[in-house]
């Protein structure tokens, strides 16, 4: 579990380096889960010579043990809010309102995007039996 | 009485309080959300959150004091952001299969949720300062007041917009998507992570691990993207 520790905060600590280096538009985190990405498939490439947690599936379980109580890790910030709900107080119906219709629009635009498209690459990469793998 | 008040002069000064606090706060939230079957409204963000609010309340205690020891659960969504790689991997079949559509997603998705943003704040005449504060509520916080404060926007107020609108997005998903119809668990699990950033994810793990792997990845997709739509949207309504 600490050899899968270390690997999460190294690949976190890259990717910090790299966003604030370079001065990239994405979290240093978000650049970590591309770095881990690309470890894993490397790993998987040529396996051997690594330690035993990392391919045992110890890595794999320490990720999704984390991931199980993701709600968890939003709740200090959250608390932050609660504090700060003052910033609302001139517009706060206003921004309210904004808020419920923009996500309910952006959840409903996205969905119905990713079926239709879905739908019609399926529809044209399908091949009549027997002539496809 | 005075052995009494050492006693909280102590725990008041230790994180031991407060991260206790907040893992019983978020317990006693995550039992009732898993007792109603995991009803979207017993959100336990939503839930932990306003009861750890009113504990502080009562106490007098102030927001730095609490996060000094809730510090130790905010730290872990850096390694936890990076951990999405795993069911990412894991999955990587079923990903590579829905690319296209997901990339088509990403572009209508995240200009939607720029452009009703804006277009309903100005209709009901929120001003144009706060405007800019607003226009990246759908991404995830660190990178959406990075945007806001780089276009002159107030980074503390994106952050409460952004909070917000992912525990708005965590309650509406579900009963918005079954409305519509939806079961393709690729597709609700993108369009959460899209609208409602890690709360968004977070609920999507709740009720599929597909889902929770497509919401992240629409969460780290959407704030690239975001990063560039955005002064591009602020520069056309000036």
């Amino acid at each position: 579990m600490i050899v899968s520790l270390t690997l999460l905060l190294l690949c976190q600590l890259v990717g910090e380096i790299l966003a604030r280096g370079l001065a990239l538009p994405l979290p240093g985190p978000v650049i970590g889960m591309a770095l881990l990405l690309v470890v894993l498939v490397l790993r998987d490439r040529r396996p051997g010579g690594l330690p035993p947690p990392l391919v045992d599936g110890t890595l794999e379980s320490t990720g999704k043990g984390l991931l199980a109580h993701l709600s968890l890790l939003f709740v200090p910030a959250g608390v932050g809010v609660v504090g700060r709900l003052d910033v609302l107080a001139a517009h706060g119906v206003a921004l309210a309102v904004t808020l419920v219709v923009s996500t309910a629009a952006a959840l409903a635009a996205t969905v119905l995007t990713f079926t239709w498209v879905a739908r019609w690459t399926a529809k044209a990469t399908a091949k009549p039996p027997g002539t496809g793998r | 009485m005075t052995n009494e008040f050492a006693v909280w002069v102590f725990l008041s000064r230790s994180p031991l309080l407060w991260l206790t606090v907040t893992l019983l706060a978020y317990v006693i939230a995550d039992r009732v959300s898993a007792a109603t079957g995991r009803h979207p409204l017993a959100n336990p963000v939503l839930h932990a959150i306003w009861m750890i609010g009113l504990v502080l309340w009562a106490t007098g205690t102030a927001y730095p004091v609490y996060f000094e020891g809730a510090q130790f659960v905010h730290f872990l969504l850096g390694p936890a952001t990076v951990a999405l790689a795993i069911p990412l991997y894991e999955h990587r079949v079923t990903v590579m299969r829905v690319l296209v559509p997901m990339l088509v997603a990403l572009l209508v998705g995240s200009t939607v949720a720029l452009g009703t943003a804006m277009a309903t704040a100005r209709l009901f005449g929120v001003p144009e300062g706060i405007l800019v504060s607003l226009a990246p509520k759908s991404v995830t916080a660190s990178v959406a007041m990075g945007i806001s404060g780089a276009l002159g926007g107030d980074p503390a107020l994106t952050a409460v917009l952004v909070i917000l609108t992912g525990i708005i997005g965590a309650i509406l998903v579900t009963p918005l998507l079954n409305l519509l119809g939806i079961r393709d668990w690729r597709a609700r699990g993108f369009a959460a992570g899209l609208a409602a950033h890690g709360i968004g994810t977070a609920r999507a793990f709740q009720v599929s691990e597909v889902a929770g792997t497509f919401a992240g990845i629409a969460m780290g997709l959407n704030a690239l993207l975001t990063a560039i739509l955005v002064p591009v949207a602020i520069t056309l309504l000036r």
